[in-house]
């Protein structure tokens, strides 16, 4: 943080900090406090006896590990997929004139706009017949279509904020279109699309509706998992575990993508 | 050496003609000056040469090598682009030596001439820096240095100093005219400003609607404007609707001898050509502005047109004053192009360029 002569606190920038934390850091504090604590009673501010018991517990049960491969597989295939399909198609949207182009772009906010569960019973229906009920794939097609919109709009925004003139400069000092798309226009879009593939992953890890929906029974995903355990027996030590294990894919990504997120980079990404 | 020609230029956008049948030598080591207002066409025609843009029909010639149909990237011109057009995601050195690494030179060699390059424009030692945290003049000699690297034949500039401030402005069109002289390279600047065409150019070239208006030398160019549409857009010039009758133009406030047939015409007078007889005469002095150097005297003819008259003294006149005005030098215009000239020479120039 930059400082000024005289220093005069930014009150209004200090006070949504604060309350941001509150909100957001708070409740993850707390989950992640229950996934140590073995007895924690009120009115006791902290746990009164810490251990990793439940850690044992859940990490011995088989179905939770499937379930973590199920997730982190089915979040990969994804992304790649939802990446090569929609990457593409992003550029084409910012970058060419074709038939049907406006329509064909707002129709991806329809699958964000509408009830997705009416549209998500439809779709298994149609799944049933065709036997991808239950099955990864089934899952698996399901999770693109959710995905669709980030990984298009935010690409194509970031792809149309590129001046032109950055790519004009680089045919001329000798680079063809390939080279120019490979030099140029991808490092200027990275920061946009690090960010959508970020949130298709995670947004991924973490869906339920279809997952459940399409999955079950065969199918288990870690919050599905987690579903079934907080209707099964209701053990706060075991959520919060399970909890604390499904911010790891958050964490790592954040880390990996905090070279490219600057506010600024995704500002910019997303044409502000 | 390098040499430009253009040979029936024509770029055609939908339904508008951007340039029409545009025609120019360049010559090797000159500066040439695209100027005009904006949609004249100048960058598009810098743009054609550049190959950002296909000729509708008409031909690029570079060293007699028609390039017509080369995309940019083949083509031996550099451009420099008005928003300077830096990759943000490259520091100052990989700025300018992407060209090179393009053309495979060892990393060595890219060193020193990336560094030999920035010492050319001024910026030794900066090729670490971030493009971002230059000033706005020194993302411009990023620009120069990234395009001089590459050797070009012909060096492109479209507007290169538009968003600088005035100071900084004059600072770098002289060190580029400065480079360009050492270098000996090959030049075609676009602009809309006529001081900056007037101060770099060895010609220029004024454009409107597409069109050429006249090719001449910055001198020429001043003294004699071949068009009522240069002599009004270079420097200042009163523009007078006048009949000729007899091989004289009898204005309710002077006369003139002139050789043209009869008809209506148009006089044009710079504001330095026109003697000033303060007391009495059909004009009304309306205002003098003095500059220190020079004053400026605007007067009210009985036509209802106000002309301006320059005159190294101020008038000891109020306004209202009557005054007699008697032009020195004039020219005469008819259909679009020049009839008469009051000085020998502008008889006997040759239009460069013929249009209409």
């Amino acid at each position: 943080m930059r400082t000024s002569e005289p220093f005069r606190p930014d009150w209004i920038g200090l006070a949504l900090v604060v309350t941001l934390s509150i909100v957001i850091i708070g409740p993850m504090l707390v989950v992640g406090l229950w996934a140590f604590a073995e007895q924690w009673r009120y009115p006791s501010l902290l746990p009164q006896q810490w251990g990793l018991r439940f850690w044992h517990q859940t990490l011995a049960r088989p179905d939770v590990w499937t379930a973590l491969r199920t997730s982190l597989q089915l979040s990969f295939v994804v992304t790649l997929i939802s990446a090569a399909i929609c990457l593409p198609a992003a550029y084409a949207f910012a970058r060419m004139k074709f038939w049907g182009r406006d329509m064909f772009f707002l129709s991806f906010l329809s699958i964000q706009a509408f009830p997705r569960f009416g549209l998500l019973i439809t779709i298994a229906t149609i799944f049933l017949s065709l036997g991808l009920v239950g099955t990864f794939w089934g899952v698996a097609i399901i999770q693109l279509v959710n995905t669709l919109m980030f990984m298009i709009w935010i690409p194509t925004a970031a792809f149309q904020a590129i001046d032109r003139k950055l790519e004009e400069a680089a045919r001329d000092v000798g680079a063809g279109p390939i080279r120019v798309f490979w030099s140029v226009t991808l490092p200027q879009a990275l920061p946009a699309i690090v960010a959508a593939i970020m949130l298709t992953f995670v947004g991924t890890f973490y869906e339920t509706e279809g997952a459940w929906l399409i999955g079950a029974p065969h199918v288990r995903t870690m919050p599905i998992l987690m579903i079934s355990f907080i209707n099964n027996q209701l053990v706060i030590q075991l959520g919060a575990v399970l909890s604390v294990l499904l911010w790891v894919p958050s964490f790592i990504f954040l880390l990996a993508a905090r070279r490219y997120l600057g506010p600024q980079g995704l500002g910019r990404g997303l044409g502000g | 050496m390098a040499t430009l020609e253009l040979r029936g230029l024509t770029k055609v956008f939908g339904a508008t003609m951007a340039v029409e049948a545009f025609d120019l030598d360049v010559g090797d080591g000159e500066l040439v000056c695209l100027l005009g207002p904006s949609g004249s066409g100048k960058s598009t025609v810098l743009r054609m040469i550049g190959g950002f843009e296909t000729a509708s029909s008409g031909a690029v010639l570079i060293d007699g090598q028609d390039v017509t149909r080369m995309p940019p990237e083949r083509r031996p011109t550099s451009m420099m682009f008005q928003s300077h057009a830096l990759w943000s995601h490259m520091n100052v050195a990989g700025n300018i030596g992407f060209g090179l690494k393009l053309r495979r030179l060892p990393r060595a060699e890219i060193a020193r001439k990336v560094e030999e390059a920035l010492t050319l424009v001024g910026l030794a030692g900066m090729g670490e820096r971030r493009t971002d945290q230059l000033s706005g003049g020194q993302q411009q000699r990023v620009a120069l240095a990234r395009s001089l690297v590459l050797e070009p034949k012909i060096l492109l500039l479209d507007e290169p100093f538009a968003s600088l401030d005035q100071h900084l402005r004059e600072r770098l069109r002289e060190e580029v005219r400065d480079l360009q002289q050492r270098l000996g390279i090959t030049m075609v600047f676009v602009t809309h400003g006529q001081d900056e065409a007037l101060a770099l150019a060895d010609r220029i070239v004024v454009m409107r609607d597409g069109r050429v208006q006249q090719v001449d030398r910055p001198d020429r160019l001043y003294r004699h404007p071949e068009t009522p549409f240069v002599a009004g857009f270079i420097g200042q010039m009163n523009l007078l609707q006048v009949t000729v009758a007899g091989g004289r133009i009898a204005h309710p406030a002077f006369d003139l001898d002139v050789t043209a047939t009869d008809g209506p015409a148009l006089l044009a007078v710079r504001p330095e050509a026109l003697e000033l007889i303060a007391g009495e005469g059909a004009g009304r002095l309306h205002r003098v502005t003095d500059f220190g150097s020079h004053a400026v005297t605007e007067i009210d003819l009985p036509g209802g047109e106000r002309i301006k008259a320059m005159t190294p003294e101020v008038p000891a006149a109020p306004p209202g004053t009557p005054v007699t005005i008697k032009p020195l030098r004039a020219h005469l215009y008819r259909d679009d192009r020049v009839i008469w000239s009051s000085d020998a020479m502008s008889r006997t120039s040759t239009r460069a360029h013929a249009h209409g």
